[in-house]
């Protein structure tokens, strides 16, 4: 109650402050995990930079809450509406209010299965495409010798594990050397990445026989990193680790030489969201339907530290 | 013998709940906070003791909670139980406010992943944990009067039993329990992974009770028996993780292992199995007794 009435003031002397100034709805699916509360922090920053007057609007992982939100933010006038999409369907009725008010409506990080003409372009991130940096990390930095890889996947059938299972693949087709010899599913949490960990060190001749690990998040690879360290090996040197998302923990454990690279999946959804938003305003441009956000690899010559530093106040 | 630390603790409590004809489905939440508990007493800056004493104090809190429910106010234990196994993991999660809450503090980590004496520190904790729960409830009378609640609640009360006391007992050595298992993961990970620690481990520890020839019906049980279940799924698990299936395979191998085992300690089925036995070989011989009986 006390942080609505503080936007509320601080909307109001903005808006006094810089009559022209865009206001932006955003409609948050919630906070259940670090990284949404990462996004939502970047999103409030963007907004800040830019002199956008950023409505902000968290649903609880309920989809009526976001629908309600979207109405009053027609009601309200607002120049576009950012959606954080809870689930895919049903948005049919509240996208066509926007659109009949001439709102343009950005979707982050999550699609929507409505006609594409109701919104004006969605920002998201290529999860085959962050498997393939992984794995060209590791082709590059392997070269020639022959190099055997565990895996650990995520959560079996699930989106990211698939596509960053394919992607990584995509990227070591062609390079006989490189062999993934174990793949087990680590569920995405630390504990089972070191659980699972330990047993492909148990059944690879103690961890001798392994080169490098790929994890499909940074949390299975902390998690790793212990098992690896509990059987007398010295990760990041004697076996290769490379893992996707980007978590400040991971910096953490790069930083002390322990993992070599990562991938990020990037919460900043919103500065993307708002330069498609920003042309548009501007003259009209219209984005393409979907925009990419950059997978950035980062290796421990990335200054490892500083990104912890950088990404510990960001609600990880 | 180390990885299946937190199963064997759940059992040992989950065995003494299942006895009172009760069953305690929040453990896994409990072990969640009882872990962000002692994580968040240490990102305080507080000590091992002071971790220690607050993650138990919140187990058997929750077990006190539990008992409650179902001495004093009469809830069935699986809805009572399910209250806090929903609920729980919010507690935790308000504790660690979503994230995973790492620490570092070499004797906390060294009650997860240390060796005493060549043997693993959580081995020490779950066979030290079922020594002493085995010896109070063999050595004195506390066994059997926890039998006969689960045989007849009524028929014990009026023998003079105090069923309410000893039920909250019981909940609250679940508790205890959990939260010896909660310390051992998140020592073992150095955090407390509020949304992950413990989940569904809960049904490892019935399927271990269970497996251990306990009855859900109450009366008759064993410690030592569930503990061995937990082992006997700790093996599956490593042994498919070790195997080298993939992954999407897991679940159905430890499914149809698990139906096996079951299968062959079933009464009905050991009784089938004697009466073909007798009958294929021990059949002349009742032949010629039936011969002598109806002369």
């Amino acid at each position: 109650m006390k942080s609505i009435l503080l936007a509320g003031v601080a909307a109001f002397t903005f808006a006094a402050a810089a009559a022209s100034a865009q206001t932006v709805g955003f409609s948050q699916i919630g906070s259940e995990s670090g990284w949404r509360a990462a996004e939502t922090t970047l999103t409030k920053q963007q907004a800040e930079e830019r002199g956008i007057d950023l409505k902000f609007s968290d649903a609880q992982q309920k989809q009526e809450n976001q629908i309600a939100a979207i109405r009053a933010f027609v009601a309200q006038g607002v120049d576009a509406i950012l959606l954080a999409p809870v689930v895919a369907t049903g948005w049919d009725s509240a996208l066509e209010e926007a659109k009949d008010a001439e709102i343009p409506v950005v979707l982050l990080d999550r699609s929507v299965d409505s006609s594409d003409d109701l919104y004006l372009t969605a920002v998201g991130s290529n999860l085959v495409h962050e498997g393939e940096v992984a794995g060209e990390w590791l082709v590059e930095t392997v070269g020639g010798e022959p190099c055997r890889v565990v895996e650990l996947q995520g959560t079996t059938g699930s989106s990211p594990a698939i596509d960053r299972a394919t992607g990584f693949r995509n990227s070591l087709d062609g390079h006989g050397n490189l062999e993934i010899v174990r793949s087990q599913t680590g569920d995405f949490t630390r504990s089972q990445g070191k659980e699972v960990m330990e047993s492909f060190l148990q059944a690879e001749n103690g961890g001798a026989d392994i080169c490098a690990l790929y994890a499909h998040n940074d949390d299975m690879a902390v998690g790793a990193i212990q098992a690896i360290k509990e059987a007398g090996l010295k990760p990041g040197d004697d076996i290769l680790i490379v893992a996707i998302d980007a978590v400040p923990d991971y910096f953490q454990a790069m930083a002390a030489g322990e993992a070599n690279a990562t991938v990020e999946l990037t919460p900043n959804m919103a500065g993307p969201a708002f330069d498609a938003l920003e042309a548009y305003w501007a003259d009209g441009t219209i984005p393409p339907k979907f925009i990419q956000t950059e997978s950035a690899l980062y290796t421990q010559a990335d200054d490892p530290q500083g990104e912890f530093e950088r990404r510990k106040g960001l609600g990880y | 013998m180390k990885r299946g630390a937190p199963v064997a603790l759940l059992a040992i409590g989950m065995t003494l709940v299942v006895a009172t004809r009760g069953i305690d489905l929040s453990v896994g939440t409990v072990i969640a906070i009882s872990g962000a508990v002692g994580a968040a007493t240490i990102a305080n800056g507080y000590g091992l003791v002071p971790a220690l004493v607050t993650a138990i104090a919140a187990g058997l809190a929750a077990g006190l909670f539990n008992g409650i429910l179902v001495a004093f106010i009469g809830i069935q234990p699986i809805v009572a139980t399910l209250i806090l196994m929903i609920s729980g993991r919010g507690i935790a999660q308000l504790i660690t406010e979503g994230r995973i809450l790492t620490f570092n503090l070499p004797s906390f980590a060294f009650l997860g992943s240390g060796d005493f004496l060549g043997i693993p520190v959580p081995v020490w904790i779950w066979v030290l944990a079922a020594a002493l729960v085995i010896f109070l409830v063999r050595r004195t009378a506390l066994g059997l009067l926890i039998e006969a609640i689960g045989v007849n609640r009524k028929a014990s009360a009026l023998a003079g039993v105090n069923a309410r006391v000893l039920l909250i007992a019981v909940y609250m050595a679940s508790g205890f329990c959990a939260a010896l298992a909660g310390i051992i993961i998140t020592a073992d990970i150095r955090g407390a992974d509020a949304n992950n620690a413990g989940l569904w481990l809960e049904l490892d520890a019935v399927l271990a009770t269970v497996i251990g020839g306990n009855s859900l019906l109450g009366g008759r049980f064993s410690i030592s028996a569930a503990v061995i279940g937990a082992m006997i799924i700790q093996t599956i698990d490593t042994g498919i993780l070790l195997a080298g299936f993939p992954s999407e395979y897991n679940l159905v191998i430890k499914a149809v292992l698990v139906v096996i085992i079951l299968v062959l300690q079933s009464p009905n089925i050991t009784g089938d199995l004697k009466f073909l036995r007798q009958n294929l070989f021990g059949g002349r011989a009742k032949a010629a007794a039936r011969q002598e009986a109806g002369k």
